[in-house]
């Protein structure tokens, strides 16, 4: 196990160095530090002035080695809209989007199991027919529809749900969380369902066909075999064995759900990183964007490891290899 | 009569697309306690369905479409499933081909082996454990204690079979059903794995049905013989007797291509031919066309399993003792 954890930490600095790699070279090539300073009021002979003494005209190497070292400082550079570090301004707009997906989260683990395994027992049943057709209509819609239709049909419509922004907010630490306040949960229902609505039918969809292809093995016949319970056969034997193929393909998917929340938070003026990150493509805050991107880089290799941790918690060959 | 086992006219058949398609064709046996019949045949004759069926085990489309299964006195095919699935794996066992399939790969052999106990008994985890011990002590495995917390990819082929066979074995059962319990191991092994059944099953008085198509293994290890073609029983009785002086002409065919009658030198030989498909079994005798000797009255009749002319056996051919 030891030897399996190093194994993929190191990866994950790896690829931690080539998302570092890209984002400095968006910085650099489109990237103005000296415009995100003073602005764009100063002659040209102080800028350039400035660009030697910020080494700016250092190779490309010199420079990417100090960006580096800055990043692991936690130094990812300054927001020319906010005048703030860029970090900082990610961090206060990251709890928004870290709740958001964890709600939607909490359904798609919710649903998807019980009725992934629903389908994939009575794979003839109306219901099970109900659930696969409904996946389909869920996967095709795209997310921002999906989001408008919620509006229209709660807000608008019935009225019984707000259709933007945060709600109330509570500070804890320096958390601003909507968690504590029933507003703020008011206001997180649509959103994630909204986020939700693409991964729930696909996860549906790959935990019934996994468990299907389970269901048919010798292994399960055996367990039959020896006179164990339907519930035990699906639920011990069955699941945990589905489980290991759906944790492979969900740890690529949150990639996705990133891409998703910035899609989600601008329909429901969702004060996160999504939101952010569009109005700094709007703003041209190309520092920000860059830390934008190595932040998300970042959380994705995290989970990323961390679901191949628990890949290799639930299955034993790779424990043993790893002990080796 | 008590028999441990009494098979009556069973018929298992595949509700396919194009129609049913009749997989066992009114077969039936009796098993008494502790005896050992041999279930042999060609690929496809319907053995491991049989063997299925017993259990209720038949997989998707198959079902059984007539007959009466009786163990101890019971109709297994009435049963209710939750009275199915108490004689399951507890008064009838059952052990696959493959080995390498057979146990779950994420659950130690453990949790797999006192979970079958914990099915069947009011019995505690730790008292479960024990008997796990004492049954892979029983199958020759060496230092069961740590093995228990081991998982399936740690074993090697043979280890695993001799873990199937201590599952099986767990609840003491009456009938043992071992389907081609060797057939995907090495050659080497073979032999020890069968000699472990037969031990297990004389020490214990438990009745086996021992599925394969090897005819060489059949005559060593079980008492009689029930010799399956398209379906159909063809011809059954002692082991002795039918290995000594087979009937059938199929029979006959399975014993000239065991390796051990071959003149030294010769070609292996091989009965011509192959088995139909069940979608298409032949009018009259299902196996005339492959058949030397098949007369006219083959080609129109089906013939009976009965017992002719002074043979001590039943057989399911025209031209035996007329
Ligand atoms: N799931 C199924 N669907 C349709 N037909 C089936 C199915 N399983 C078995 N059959 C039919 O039943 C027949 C008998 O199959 P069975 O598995 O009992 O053969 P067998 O005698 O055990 O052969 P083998 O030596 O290959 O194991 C097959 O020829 C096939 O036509
Ligand atoms: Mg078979």
């Amino acid at each position: 196990m030891f030897a399996f954890l190093v194994r993929r930490i190191s990866q994950a600095v790896f690829v931690m160095l080539v998302i570092s790699l890209l984002g400095f070279s968006i910085r650099h090539q489109i990237g103005d530090p000296v415009r995100d300073l003073v602005g764009v009021s100063v002659s040209v002979a102080e800028r350039e002035a400035l660009r030697d003494e910020l080494g700016l005209n250092d190779p490309f190497h010199v420079q990417y080695l100090r960006f580096l070292k800055g990043l692991l400082k936690g130094d990812l550079g300054q927001s020319f809209f906010f005048k703030k570090p860029a970090l900082d301004v990610i961090l206060a707009k990251m709890p928004a989007t870290l709740e958001l997906v964890f709600c939607a989260g909490v359904i798609i683990v919710v649903f998807s199991v019980p009725l992934g395994m629903y389908a994939a027992i009575r794979p003839k049943s109306f219901f099970s027919r109900l659930i696969m057709g409904g996946s389909i209509v869920g996967v095709s819609i795209p997310v921002f529809l999906t989001a408008i239709l919620l509006i229209y049909l709660f807000s608008v419509i019935l009225g019984w749900l707000p259709s933007y922004g945060r709600g109330e907010l509570v500070m804890v630490g320096g958390w601003q969380t909507g968690m504590l306040t029933a507003d703020g949960w008011l206001h997180l229902i649509l959103p994630s369902i909204a986020l939700s609505s693409i991964m729930l039918p696909l996860f549906i969809r790959l935990i019934r066909s996994e468990m299907m292809e389970v269901l048919e093995t010798e292994y399960i016949r055996f367990a039959h075999a020896k006179g164990l319970s339907k519930v035990r056969v699906w639920l011990v034997h069955g699941f945990r064995n589905t489980l290991l193929p759906v944790i492979t393909v969900g740890g690529v998917q949150i990639g996705t759900m990133i891409a998703f929340t910035i899609l989600t938070e601008t329909v429901f003026q969702w004060h996160g990183m999504g939101f952010m990150f569009l109005e700094a493509v709007q703003r041209a805050d190309t520092s920000l964007l860059v830390a934008y991107l190595m932040v998300v880089g970042f959380l994705f290799v995290v989970v990323n490891t961390l679901v191949d941790i628990l890949y290799g918690i639930v299955n034993p060959k790779v424990r043993v290899s790893g002990r080796q | 009569m008590n028999h441990l086992l009494e098979i009556r006219d069973l018929e298992v058949r595949f509700a396919l697309r194009s129609g049913d398609l009749t997989a066992i064709d009114r077969i039936g046996f009796t098993l008494e306690k502790g005896e050992r019949m041999g279930l042999v045949g060609e690929s496809g004759a319907g053995k491991s369905v049989t063997g299925f069926s017993i259990l209720n085990l038949i997989s998707k489309p198959g079902y059984i479409a007539g007959g009466s299964i009786f163990f101890r006195g019971k109709d297994l095919a009435a049963l209710s499933p939750e009275e199915m699935r108490s004689v399951r794996g507890n008064r009838i066992s059952m052990i696959f081909q493959d080995p390498m399939m057979t146990l779950n790969p994420v659950m130690t052999i453990g949790d797999q082996m006192t979970e079958s106990l914990m099915a069947h008994r009011k019995i505690s985890r730790a008292s479960a454990e024990a008997l796990a011990v004492e049954k892979l002590q029983a199958v020759h495995i060496p230092s069961p204690e740590a093995r228990l917390r081991q998982y399936p990819h740690e074993f090697s082929g043979g280890m695993r079979q001799r873990i199937v066979i201590a599952i099986a074995l767990l609840t003491d059962p009456d009938l043992i059903i071992a389907d081609e319990p060797t057939t995907a191991l090495d050659v080497t092994i073979q032999a020890e794995i069968m000699d472990l059944l037969l031990e297990l099953c004389t020490l214990k008085d438990m009745a086996m049905i021992l599925i394969t198509h090897d005819l060489g293994v059949v005559s060593q290890v079980t008492e009689k013989i029930a010799v399956m073609y398209a379906g159909k029983i063809v011809e059954t009785g002692s082991t002795e007797n039918i290995v000594a002086r087979p009937q059938h002409p199929y029979t006959q065919g399975l014993i000239r291509a065991l390796p051990g009658s071959r003149e030294p030198g010769s070609r292996l030989y091989q009965i011509p031919g192959s088995m139909p498909n069940l979608s298409a079994i032949p009018k009259g005798c299902a196996f005339h066309p492959r058949c030397e000797r098949a007369e006219e009255v083959c080609r129109r009749e089906v013939p009976e399993l009965l017992k002719r002319g002074t043979f001590q056996r039943l057989v399911a051919c025209h031209l035996v003792g007329v």
